[in-house]
């Protein structure tokens, strides 16, 4: 029996109340995906990085071993700083660039559309295929002057730049262009009534006008830097390596993935807890860079 | 939010519910293969098995240098788990011995003609046995060898390797083909260098000093290293490829040697079936041993061994390890399927196996038969085997780019020192 008290409602409620009774139909496949796909992997995987183990169904719990192995690895350090200092470099070449490309082609250029196309075509491209097509091509110029992106570390970095931004800018621009052309175009006009010039209003009203998008753009890229693998497996997979005296080798255009995987596969079993470790520890690092980077652009986004 | 909870959780059960289902069918056979050069003709031999006994055998090939990855993911499958799978050199029964049937007096043990192709564990478990065994060296083109003007038989140490691949490299204008295929340090080929070439140092270093790599040394000295460096840098330089673009790879030395480009060839005797189906005839070609200039060589042998051990896996059901076993017995004792299986192994040291038609395991034999030592496959012991190669692949490209001896002493360095760091990181 229900209480007099809702039927005021009237007519939500009873929308309200098919909606709880079938929203198990709509949302139960999702949740079981999710729960199957993401939360159980997730837990396992944080739980295995406290194990010795083999396979993952065959585990024994040792502590905090895997984590005190991981911080003392020179290797993952150093890998660390190195795709710190890509996806910063990335962030800014890549936004920068997706921006100017955006507003050239939300200016009125004829073929715009076409340019649009080509701009975003990069991306339908898989990254270990575009590794190895970008690495030939670094080859094929280098090999003039009698050296390879697998000889220098900084070819190496600047190689994958330029094959990233070569990816991801179309991408992004896709995003800015959406941004652009939502800025209202009374905004704009008064601004050209008030007398602003062009850069004035680049500055004072579009940029703050397309901040979601800027936030978007920027996590996106920030994170898909610390995330990056395919690519760097497929252009350089770590090479050079700097051989310390001791006769270990630190791979100097491995980033943290790589490292994660080259440590899982790339030594003996003892490794994989470690391996493990480290890909926990890099999921909390992804996570945290997001969240502060999500909060502090987006207290610079404008209510419209 | 408590309904939400109850179906996932019941649709989760009910997954794991059909997952689980239970089988009660006669065992099969599940071979994670390990080659993909004779992938097709164990497929042909499992379809062979299937139609003579009805006993299901899945053969499935794992991806060129991905086989530790394949099998951890495969293991993790319960009941869908190989039961045929391999264990090949000492680091992989430190990993693997758990999932090993112990097969000390099983049938298929029994018909082993030689004990040299058994690894144990530290308790004496005879955790798997070789199947076939292989050679490797410099596989050489005697046609083009004597239209160059050497009798077949003509190179029998470093010295005379060197005269008659000078000779070549200096003429392959007019010849009309170069000493050696290219040596690129890609993935793909690198491994011939960084593995067997290294074997080289190691297997004169456990001559000199038996006791110490009677299992993995946890260091190793070098000593032999200008011997590899030697022979290294013979084959770099008398290549029509620049030593420079080693590097970046994607040559086909096996293309080159096949349409006779070349004269010499770093590989094993698998390379066979390739070549004879590119058209080359057994009686053109031979391998010939690593001539470095070590003491005594002329009584080289070829370096024979094996990575192709094979292991019952212990966990799987009963009634699947038997049908394993019976399949692999099967495999070394029928004429027919044996000589299925020698034509793309190589050699099998069973003793009711088919002889080879190998021309190189016939040099093998040969060397052996006239009493020259054979090179054991002392390379199995690197530890950590793909982090400790991938730092030499680093280290030798830097050296290709610029042959100096600084960047060799880098070689060095991350060939012996290298060695003690991965033994320790796996010994702790």
């Amino acid at each position: 029996m229900k209480r007099p008290k809702k039927r005021a409602n009237g007519n939500g409620q009873l929308i309200s109340r098919s909606i709880r009774r079938w929203f198990p139909l709509f949302m139960g496949p999702m949740v079981a995906a999710f729960a199957i796909g993401f939360l159980w992997p997730f837990i396992h995987g944080i739980y295995l990085s406290f194990c010795q183990f083999r396979t993952t169904s065959d585990a024994e719990w040792i502590g905090f071993g895997n984590y005190l192995k991981a911080l003392q690895d020179e290797s993952f350090r150093y890998s660390f700083g190195y795709t710190a200092l890509y996806a910063v470099v990335t962030l800014v070449l890549i936004n920068v660039l997706a921006f100017a490309v955006a507003y050239a082609l939300t200016q009125k250029i004829r073929g715009a559309n076409l340019f649009r196309t080509v701009f975003f075509m990069p991306n339908l491209i898989g990254g270990i295929v575009l590794g190895y097509i970008w690495s030939m091509i670094f080859d094929g110029i280098l090999s003039h002057y009698n050296t390879s992106i697998l000889l220098e570390t900084r070819y190496g970095f600047w190689g994958l730049i330029i094959l990233m931004c070569w990816q991801q800018i179309g991408y992004m621009m896709i995003i800015y262009i959406a941004g652009l052309q939502a800025v209202p175009e009374d905004m704009l006009e008064a601004a050209r009534i008030d007398g602003a010039n062009r850069w004035q209003t680049l500055w004072r009203v579009t940029i703050p006008n397309v901040m979601p998008s800027i936030t978007i753009c920027a996590f996106l890229t920030l994170t898909n830097g610390f995330k990056l693998f395919d690519q760097n497996l497929a252009l350089t997979g770590g090479l050079p390596y700097t051989i310390n005296p001791d006769g270990s080798a630190v791979h100097t255009t491995e980033m943290l993935a790589l490292n994660i995987y080259t440590t899982f596969y790339g030594q003996n079993t003892a490794a994989r807890g470690t391996a493990q470790a480290k890909a926990v520890l890099f999921f909390l690092l992804v996570a945290v860079i997001s969240l502060i980077q999500l909060r502090a652009t987006r207290r610079k986004e404008v209510q419209q | 939010m408590k309904k939400v909870l109850a179906l996932v959780l019941a649709l989760v059960m009910a997954l794991s519910l059909v997952a689980c289902g239970s089988k009660d069918e006669p065992g099969s056979v599940y071979w994670l293969n390990f080659k993909p050069e004779s992938d097709e003709a164990l497929q042909e031999l499992a379809k062979m098995y299937t139609e003579e006994t009805g006993v299901e055998v899945k053969v499935v090939t794992a991806a060129s240098g991905t086989y530790q990855e394949t099998l951890t993911a495969e293991m993790d499958k319960g009941e869908e788990a190989p039961t045929l799978f391999v264990v090949g050199n000492s680091a992989a029964v430190d990993t693997w011995g758990d999932y090993c049937l112990d097969l000390t007096d099983t049938k298929i043990a029994k018909e082993l003609n030689t004990d040299a192709y058994m690894l144990k564990d530290a308790d004496g478990k005879l955790c798997s046995i070789g199947y076939c065994y292989e050679c490797f060296g410099i596989i050489t083109n005697t046609a083009l060898l004597e239209q160059a003007g050497f009798a077949k038989d003509y190179i029998t140490n470093f010295d005379k390797l060197k005269e008659v691949a000078e000779y070549v490299h200096a003429n392959a204008a007019t010849l009309g083909f170069d000493a050696f295929t290219s040596g690129g340090m890609d993935g793909s080929s690198s491994w011939r260098f960084t593995g067997h070439l290294a074997n080289v140092d190691y297997y004169y270093e456990s001559v000199d000093d038996p006791a110490a790599w009677a299992s993995c040394p946890a260091e190793i000295k070098g000593t032999y290293l200008d011997n590899f460096r030697a022979l290294y840098d013979l084959m770099v330089v008398n290549s029509a490829t620049d030593r420079a673009s080693l590097a970046a790879g994607g040559f086909d030395a096996a293309a080159e040697f096949a349409a006779g480009k070349a004269l010499f060839y770093f590989n094993g005797n698998w390379e066979w079936s390739g070549l004879s189906d590119k058209g080359m005839k057994a009686e053109d070609v031979t391998m010939i041993p690593y001539y470095c200039g070590v003491e005594g060589e002329e009584k080289a042998g070829l370096n024979c061994g094996t990575e192709n051990y094979w292991a019952i896996n212990a966990k799987a059901s009963e009634a699947d390890q038997q049908a394993t076993m019976d399949f692999m017995y099967w495999l070394v004792t029928d004429p027919e399927a044996s000589a299925k299986a020698v034509s793309t192994f190589g050699v099998m040291p069973y003793k009711q196996a088919a002889e080879s038609d190998n021309p190189f395991l016939a040099a093998a034999n040969n060397y052996a038969g006239a009493g020259n030592y054979t090179m054991g496959w002392m390379f199995n012991y690197q530890p950590n085997v793909e982090t400790y190669r991938s730092a030499l692949v680093s280290a030798m490209n830097a050296y290709n780019a610029d042959p100096s001896d600084a960047n060799w002493a880098t070689v060095v360095t991350a060939f012996v020192d290298g060695w003690a760091t991965q033994y320790k990181a796996i010994n702790g």
